[in-house]
């Protein structure tokens, strides 16, 4: 059996797959929060309530719509999106003077109502969702087996997360973006009408959750709780990355998922803790973040 | 005497808050088309609030700003900026996000009639040369004139520059000084909060005396030397 530094290269590479995959939910994930927080002052604590109804779209579209996976990826966030303009207009919009606390307290509220409802209606023990037949399967490399299914989630996630990097980055409504994030008032006296920016930005960064969900459903099956398990490690990712910093909610998710992995492999016992010992330790060395400003 | 008309610019007994605080108590004053008017006064006697309020981004406000003949009171800044009305902010507002070109074209084009992009490059060839650099990492003079320079392009034909000298070396001055008065030739009406009568002296057709949230006084800029005494008291110095 092929080693490497001693350990069997399938159980490596194996874990570094599995680091990857969920490094890749925790970059889509913190991507839309960064998004959200950059721009509205909010921290969406119902971020992984989102996703998970993300994945409930998925499954309820299949069951009573005849709504497949490829379907679903587009309904999916959509409809989370349509449902997160109204929270934003209904409710987050008249808390963005207040401090960041207001926003996440309400946003857990939501999160709380939001899972409470769907485990009243199906239960916690999980719903399976069937990979998409095209996605089945996988390739063996010699030294592990590759599934196909989870070769498209990190090329999904990366594709998405590159697109909407130069979308910020590289465009002319990006630009618009990252004004708005400094000086919301200016922008607007430009001629830019911020509010309805910013909605669509909660709706942008709600569908991206939603998206995910989607892509998560077929390996984690459908659960009320999906959410809320993820969303933790998800905020640790956003911290060590830097508040509203997109590059950095996009390394810091890959790189992470990836170190989780291997500490799976070098000492497992660490494993479901690594991520909060390394936000510890950025925090105490660089309070910012590694890719935020300032501090 | 003026035929009203002409103003492109008129404010009736405007009256702002911040919050609970009352800044503005009823100014009066008009801009007319092609002029550059000056609001002179002290430290904290609501220049740059009549400003931020024409360009509704003043949470309160009472009374009437007409800007060529459209009531602006309840538009939103983003509606008011739409009209052609530009503002170039005291604290200069540019974005560290954005390089120089991306703070240059930020501002959307409202009207047509606004300088093209290599016009305004002709007025600030230092801004060409920047290009790349982050907004805020140029100097305090470069970052006043991308200020100005960013409004010039958009179409809009009412400028309103707060305190455009404020902090900036002579030689810097007497070129922002160049710049408005090549402006003026352009046609753009011109609205400068300025605390530095002199200067505002070389630039400007009139200049109207704010004390206390609403104008006190308008000296023509022709009669500035007769009534320097007058307003030397208006203004402390």
């Amino acid at each position: 059996m092929m080693t490497l530094f001693g350990i069997p290269a399938a159980a490596l590479f194996g874990q570094l797959l599995l680091g990857l995959i969920n490094g890749a939910f925790y970059a889509v994930l913190s991507l839309g929060l960064a998004l959200i927080f950059g721009l509205l002052n909010i921290i969406n604590f119902s971020h992984g309530a989102q996703y998970m109804v993300g994945a409930f779209v998925a499954w309820l579209g299949l069951t009573y719509l005849g709504a497949n996976y490829w379907v679903a990826l587009i309904l999916a966030p959509l409809v989370v999106a349509a449902v997160g303009v109204v929270l934003e207009r209904t409710m987050l919009s008249r808390l963005y003077k207040l401090d960041h606390l207001y926003g996440l307290l309400l946003t857990f509220g939501l999160a709380l109502i939001i899972e409470g409802v769907f485990r009243n209606l199906y239960g916690i023990s999980g719903i399976p969702y069937a990979v998409p037949k095209e996605l089945a399967g996988g390739w063996n490399l010699g030294f592990m087996y590759l599934p196909i299914y989870r070769a498209w989630v990190v090329i999904a996630s990366l594709v998405l997360c590159v697109g909407t990097w130069l979308l910020i980055e590289k465009t002319k409504l990006g630009a618009y973006l990252r004004a708005a994030t400094e000086n919301p008032a200016l922008v607007q006296a430009m001629g830019i009408n911020v509010p309805i920016m910013i909605t669509l930005t909660y709706g942008f960064g709600v569908a991206l959750a939603a998206f995910a969900g989607v892509l998560a459903a077929p390996i984690y099956s459908v659960n009320p709780l999906m959410g809320s398990n993820l969303i933790i490690v998800v905020f640790a990712v956003v911290v060590i990355g830097g508040m509203g910093s997109i590059m950095g909610s996009i390394v810091t998710g890959f790189m992470l998922g990836l170190l989780e992995g291997l500490t799976k492999v070098i000492y497992p016992e660490a494993a479901s803790t690594v991520i909060f010992m390394v936000m510890v330790v950025v925090l105490l060395i660089k309070p910012a973040g590694l890719f935020g400003k300032g501090a | 005497m003026r035929n009203e008309s002409t103003a492109l610019l008129k404010v009736d007994g405007l009256e702002a808050w911040y919050g609970e605080s009352h800044i503005l108590h009823g100014m009066n004053f008009e801009v007319h088309k092609g002029e550059v008017v000056t609001l002179l006064g002290r430290n904290g006697a609501g220049k740059t609030t009549t400003m931020k309020s024409i360009m509704g981004m003043v949470g309160k406000r009472k009374g009437s700003i007409s800007f060529e003949g459209t009531e602006t009171i309840n538009l939103s800044s983003n509606k008011i900026a739409r009209l052609g009305v530009a503002l170039c902010p005291e604290e200069r507002g540019i974005f560290s996000s954005l390089n120089v070109k991306e703070n240059m074209v930020l501002p959307p084009i409202v009207k047509p009639g606004g300088l093209p992009l290599a016009e305004v490059y002709e007025l600030f060839p230092r801004l060409l040369e920047r290009g790349s650099s982050q907004g805020t990492k140029l100097s305090g003079g470069e970052q006043q004139m991308l200020a100005i320079a960013r409004i010039l392009r958009t179409g809009a034909n009412m400028l309103l520059l707060d305190e455009p000298t404020e902090g900036l070396a002579p030689v810097i001055v007497q070129h922002i000084g160049d710049i408005i008065r090549k402006l003026k030739q352009r046609g753009f009406t011109i609205l400068l909060v300025e605390q530095n009568f002199h200067f505002a002296a070389t630039v400007a057709d009139r200049h109207y005396v704010v004390e206390h949230g609403h104008v006190i006084d308008m000296i023509p800029n022709a009669e500035l030397t007769t009534n320097m005494d007058k307003l030397k008291g208006y203004l402390g110095v």
